[in-house]
């Protein structure tokens, strides 16, 4: 049995390499994937959340700050953009389906976009956020590195965004189910459609977990609306910013 | 496995680069979406190689939202203040954004004779 002197030791020095990082998200990601599993992929075990809560819990604990522990984990946060690339793969074999329906898929774009964003920030304001966060909020349903980037753009603070972001598309991929049993929703391209253009990539993520087809027009949601955001914002901003203040 | 994922690289790479060179207000990743999804409809569609790679990479597309996720802790402060509203803005905005969005697609596939139900 070490002394916890010698134990504190050896934690500082793997604090200071990027394997503890990684290999910490691992094995939380597959912890919380092993509880997913058990609970039968219900919504309300979503494995983003499990994992996010023992990962701060654990950081919180051993007092290690998020840059060095962000150090290891960008490995992991790097395949982001070539798994991004890859939703064209299953996205593809939708497409005589896509084709068909390309007119209302656009149409439910476009409003849900502008759902997305009014209602985000009106909700804000009715409840007293301030202003920082109002702007921090409207991108929130739009996938991560876009999402910053507009907060920064209109004076939000694009970290709270991130944050903002994650925490929609978890609640996205926890509630969609409750939603869509409310509605009488059954088709996997409208159910998986429209958890992609409120809860962009995890909700996507969640998606295919529910079928390949859900997961499919989830991910072109996702890409469509970072698209129509970009589009949009700029447009509404005037407006919001009146609202706003 | 290498191939593809190389190949998954070089159209986030070329995505990067046109976002850049143009000034897009659209992330690489999501341009090169775009493309390899053109590539694909042109091509007849992807290889079983680099239908594997994007499938094993896909099925644990949850994973990678994890590190951005544990940024929280750096806004517990504000999130503390203003739980109220972030919460209820979140919650309202998210369930009807949802409810919105599929109830159009529904009426409007319907109506386009597309499958409703």
């Amino acid at each position: 049995m070490p002394a916890p002197a010698q134990i504190a030791e050896i934690w500082v020095y793997l604090s200071a390499s990027p394997l503890l990082g990684l290999t910490v998200t691992l094995l939380a990601y597959q912890g919380a994937f092993w509880l997913y599993r058990r609970a039968g992929f219900h919504p309300l075990a979503n494995p983003v959340l499990l994992a996010v809560a023992a990962l701060v819990l654990l950081l919180h604990l051993t007092g290690t700050p998020y840059p060095i522990y962000f150090d290891g984990a960008q490995f992991v946060h790097f395949l982001l953009g070539p798994a991004t690339v890859a939703l064209a793969i299953p996205l593809y074999a939708q497409l005589p389906q896509l084709r068909a329906m390309a007119v209302p898929l656009l149409a439910a774009l476009a409003i849900g976009s502008i759902t997305a964003m009014l209602s985000a920030v009106f909700i804000g304001k009715l409840f007293g956020a301030s202003e920082a966060s109002l702007l921090s909020l409207a991108p929130k349903s739009v996938t991560t590195p876009i999402a910053m980037g507009i907060a920064e753009r209109i004076g939000g603070l694009p970290s709270l965004t991130a944050v903002l972001v994650i925490a929609t598309g978890i609640l996205g991929a926890v509630s969609a189910k409750y939603v869509y049993q409310a509605l009488g929703i059954s088709d996997h391209a409208v159910r998986g459609f429209a958890i992609g253009v409120a809860s962009h990539g995890i909700g996507t993520a969640r998606a295919f977990q529910v079928s390949e087809q859900a997961g499919a027009f989830s991910g072109l949601a996702m890409g469509l609306n970072a698209l129509m955001t970009a589009l949009l914002v700029p447009l509404f901003m005037p407006f919001l910013i009146r609202w706003i203040q | 496995m290498l191939g593809a994922l190389t190949l998954l690289l070089v159209f986030q790479l070329i995505g990067e680069v046109l976002a850049q060179l143009f000034a897009l207000p659209i992330p690489g990743p999501v341009i090169g979406m775009a493309l390899l999804f053109a590539a694909l409809a042109l091509r007849g569609g992807p290889s079983p190689e680099l239908r594997d790679t994007a499938q094993n990479l896909l099925q644990h597309l949850s994973l990678l939202f994890v590190p951005a996720g544990v940024g929280i802790m750096l806004h517990f402060g504000r999130i503390g203040d203003e739980w109220l509203p972030l919460m209820a803005s979140l919650i309202g905005s998210t369930l009807l954004t949802i409810a919105v969005t599929a109830l159009v697609l529904r009426a409007l596939s319907r109506r386009a004779g597309g499958q409703g139900e």
